[in-house]
């Protein structure tokens, strides 16, 4: 996270038209921060009701182990984690002066890469209910579709958003509000990734081991 | 399903009344009617008056923190008025011959709107409106450091006020309590659309509340006043601070439960359910990781407003800062480790409770910290009894009894005996009537010149102190009694003859308290209408301590003509001690304030509406409601044009015109501190 965190600073000295005696971009993105936190709070929580179902709310259904396999999870997590590479690429060459194509250009391939992840996340989703694995069926599915579900509903509102700010940045121009909104967008995103490698071991490195 | 989703003609609120004429119908048909006719009216009065344009234009667009503050003010008064006569109706019904009046399921939405109501939309939108009010003023800032943010916060609480209200109208609430427990709030065993609205009311105020709690930090982190480090911080604004981390982590577990259990209900999932692997364990404890926390996010606000009026009635210092700094810290952080005390029952291992039970007794000891904190202040002091003191002593002498029965009800084998009784029901209200309520009346009658430029009138102020003080007294120790005599909570009547003397106690008590809550309605409108007397324009009227007594009453707009460099706890202290009556000016510079909007209002108007269309199931119309909500967002996002200047030059006028008043006010002693000689500016010497 240390690029990230390179990022928060440079974007909080390029505010230069405050008249006030501090420094809003920073403070903006310090909120956002605190945002993240309690948002890491219901991840956190969908994970414990996770951990408890798949041992306790299996009733009728499949158990993990017979669900899961781990070849497609593992193309989605290299999909996700590349994109948070070339978010970070996205947002240091913006830092060092990078061109606002560029930078569009580095966007839309994060956002493409976002969206094979979904894409592969949905087909399994599809895959399992047309099996019959439907929520409905168990406490544990249940969790599962609710957990990865939640985490690919952020992934979609951070495409949703990406593409807003693509527009945006056609509109306004490369400002100072539209480099802090990309970086707190890269924050949002850099957390999105991180939760998944909680939720790619928990639910699937483990549940395919259990 | 057509439109309108499970909407019919059963739900208006008169009809099952005309259906069906019971003493226990009635009265919901009478409830439904006063508020269709109450709003009618306040329309009507508003236009009649043609109040609606500055209505509109003054406050419901404003993204000022001090009216921000004083409508949620206003909320928490509105639904008070609600919750204290529900209460009444209950303590009528417990009264009356059994079976009594009302009918079960009558009875058990009272006190599951009783309960959520008090909590989420009196408790919390007042102590968010005191903290709106006055935390900026302490700290030296101009305004919250997200102000549309702010104002969001505001309108989702109201839009989740507004779904309870509604309730009375259209269809029913729960039956469930306040806590909300499945597997009995799940579809098969409620199925009316009650739960629903206890959902989405509750989905409303709790991302609101979020917000609030990130709004507050930032705010502190980020804009107190040159030179004002953490430890010169005001307790008020430490209070807050602790409160708004409570927030942030506490808030969410409360949202993803109640979101789970509407899954639950409407898509088949099994997240507590009694079959298929569900758990309904998984909600007590989520629950509960928001309700304890909630407990401090309701008592710490109302900690630090003692903080404030002790030592301005008693003339002294407050006694221990540090330790009472981390004494509050200490209590945040302990609230996180406390949750499972609400259900030491649950069949967790007797180990497990063990620790909870310690866990809960050891907060007693940061709060005892206070307690004496707050007593060595007025040791000594030269007391005055005002009515914000005489609630801070109401709150200390019946705190601690609510807290010894918390310290027995913290040892699980005690609470085996007594958990789910009216003695647990007796010991909350024991918390948080002193605890929250009391400290809300003494800041708004202690802080009320800050907002408005005029005090509030001392004589009914007293009265309805007494009221509610021996109101709750005849009320609750009752309850404590028949409690341990093991009268089970959440009964619609009772047949034994022993409650029955008590609960007659407990009936007259009811009534004090509604005669306290009446003296403050007349003691809001004689203050109005004698505000002439009682304006104290040159500010200060108590000979207070804190930043915010510096400035003129109303304050302006813009809170500081010039932000104070902070160099000790007390600036204002140390500046009257120099014989300054004015805070030196720094440097006068250009400002800039957020202009007045409509959006804060319409996306939770939009969010509200897709709320109540979500409680009956018109699906079509809630996604539309949840898109036209994002889209109105992104209008805000357009929006770079957002704030408006006030020059340097229009300040320095208004220093110099603050200085010229303060000039030209008389001085005078405490001694007339209540009388009509004090135009602001008490000095504790006589002049």
């Amino acid at each position: 996270m240390s690029a990230t965190m390179t990022n928060t600073g440079a974007a909080g000295h390029t505010a230069s038209h405050d008249h006030g005696h501090h420094d809003k971009t920073g403070t903006v993105i310090f909120g956002f921060w605190i945002f993240l936190m309690s948002d890491l709070i219901a991840f956190s929580l969908m994970i414990a009701n996770y951990a408890d179902a798949e041992w306790h709310g299996i009733a009728n259904g499949p158990s993990p182990h017979e669900l899961f396999s781990l070849g497609l999870p593992t193309i989605e997590t290299m999909a996700l984690l590349i994109s948070t590479f070339t978010f970070g690429i996205c947002t240091l060459g913006m830092k060092y002066g990078a061109s606002m194509k560029r930078t569009i250009g580095w966007l839309v391939l994060t956002l493409a890469l976002g969206a094979i992840f979904l894409g592969i996340e949905l087909y399994e989703f599809h895959e399992f209910w047309t099996d019959g694995n439907t929520p409905q069926v168990s406490g544990f599915l249940t969790a599962y579709y609710s957990l990865v579900g939640l985490h690919g509903l952020h992934v979609t509102s951070g495409i949703i958003w990406g593409i807003i700010l693509m527009v945006q940045m056609k509109h306004f121009g490369m400002n100072d509000l539209l480099k802090s909104r990309l970086v707190r967008l890269g924050l949002f995103w850099h957390m999105l990734d991180i939760v998944w490698i909680a939720l790619f071991t928990k639910v699937y490195l483990m549940g395919v081991l259990s | 399903m057509s439109i309108l989703g499970s909407l019919d003609l059963n739900d208006i609120f008169i009809v099952p009344f005309l259906k069906e004429p019971t003493l226990s119908t009635g009265i919901a048909a009478g409830a439904g009617g006063i508020v269709v006719l109450g709003a009618l009216a306040v329309a009507l009065w508003l236009t009649v008056k043609g109040w609606w344009k500055p209505l509109w234009s003054e406050w419901l667009t404003s993204l000022d923190h001090k009216k921000i503050g004083v409508m949620y003010i206003v909320l928490a008064a509105i639904m008070l008025i609600r919750g204290v006569l529900e209460a009444v109706v209950m303590r009528a019904q417990q009264v009356s011959p059994a079976p009594g009046f009302l009918s079960v399921e009558h009875h058990a939405e009272l006190f599951s709107t009783h309960g959520t109501i008090m909590i989420f939309f009196v408790a919390m939108p007042f102590l968010t409106g005191v903290i709106n009010v006055v935390m900026p003023l302490q700290i030296g800032a101009r305004d919250m450091e997200f102000p549309f943010m702010n104002a969001i916060s505001l309108w989702l609480s109201v839009g989740g006020a507004a779904l309870v209200m509604a309730s009375l109208v259209v269809g029913h609430f729960e039956t469930g309590g306040w806590t909300a427990y499945p597997p009995y709030t799940g579809i098969k065993l409620s199925p009316n659309e009650g739960v629903d609205y206890w959902i989405w009311s509750l989905a409303l105020t709790s991302v609101g509340t979020t917000l609030s709690g990130i709004n507050f930090a930032v705010t502190i982190y980020k804009q107190r006043a040159p030179g004002m480090d953490l430890m010169k911080m005001p307790i008020f604004a430490w209070t807050t601070l602790c409160t708004a981390i409570l927030m942030i982590f506490a808030m969410m577990p409360l949202t993803v439960a109640s979101l789970m259990l509407a899954l639950d209900r409407h898509a088949g999932f099994h997240f507590f359910t009694a079959s298929n692997g569900g758990n309904m364990m998984n909600f007590a404890n989520m629950f509960w990781l928001f309700g304890h926390p909630e407990v401090y996010i309701l008592i710490l606000p109302a900690f630090g407003v003692f903080s404030h009026v002790i030592p301005t009635f008693s003339g002294k210092k407050l006694y221990g800062y540090t330790s009472l700094v981390w004494a509050t810290i200490a209590i945040a952080v302990l609230s996180f480790t406390v949750w499972v005390h609400h259900f030491f029952t649950m069949g967790q291992t007797a180990h497990l409770n063990a620790i909870f039970g310690i866990a809960t007794m050891t907060i007693g000891v940061p709060t005892g910290v206070k307690v004496f904190n707050w007593l060595l202040t007025m040791w000594r002091g030269k007391l005055r009894f005002s009515t914000a003191m005489l609630f801070s002593a109401g709150f200390m002498f019946t705190f601690v009894i609510g807290g010894i029965t918390g310290v027995m009800l913290a040892n699980p084998t005690i609470d085996f005996a007594t958990h789910n009784s009216l003695f647990l029901v007796a010991h909350f209200h024991n918390m948080l009537i002193p605890g929250l309520l009391f400290g809300m009346f003494a800041a708004v009658n202690y802080w009320f010149p800050l907002a408005f430029g005029f005090r509030l009138d001392e004589k009914w102020g007293r009265r309805s102190f007494w009221l509610w003080m021996i109101g709750f007294y005849l009320a609750f120790m009752p309850l404590y009694a028949i409690g341990l005599m093991g009268a089970p909570r959440r009964m619609a009547f009772f047949t034994d003859p022993a409650y029955f003397p008590w609960l007659v106690v407990a009936m007259i008590g009811a009534l004090c308290v509604l005669a306290g809550l009446t003296s403050q309605v007349i003691q809001i409108w004689v203050s109005v209408k004698n505000r002439e007397s009682l304006m104290v324009p040159a500010g200060d009227p108590w000979d207070g301590r804190g930043l915010e007594w510096s400035l003129g009453c109303p304050v302006p707009e813009y809170d500081f003509t010039t932000v104070p460099n902070i160099t000790s706890r007390e600036p204002w202290v140390d500046t009257k001690a120099a014989g300054k009556h004015v805070m030196d000016p720094t440097e006068f510079v250009d400002i800039h304030l957020p202009k007045p909007t409509g959006l804060p209002i319409l996306v939770a108007g939009v969010a509200t509406v897709g709320a109540f269309a979500l409680i009956f199931e018109m699906w079509l119309i809630a996604a539309v409601c949840f898109v036209a909500m994002w889209v109105l967002v992104l209008i805000r996002s357009y929006d770079t044009d957002w704030e408006e200047t006030i020059t340097a030059e229009e300040l320095r006028e208004g220093y110099e015109a603050h200085k010229r008043l303060v000039e030209t006010t008389p001085k005078v002693s405490l001694d007339d501190e209540f009388t009509s000689k004090n135009r602001g500016l008490i000095l504790e010497e006589a002049v």
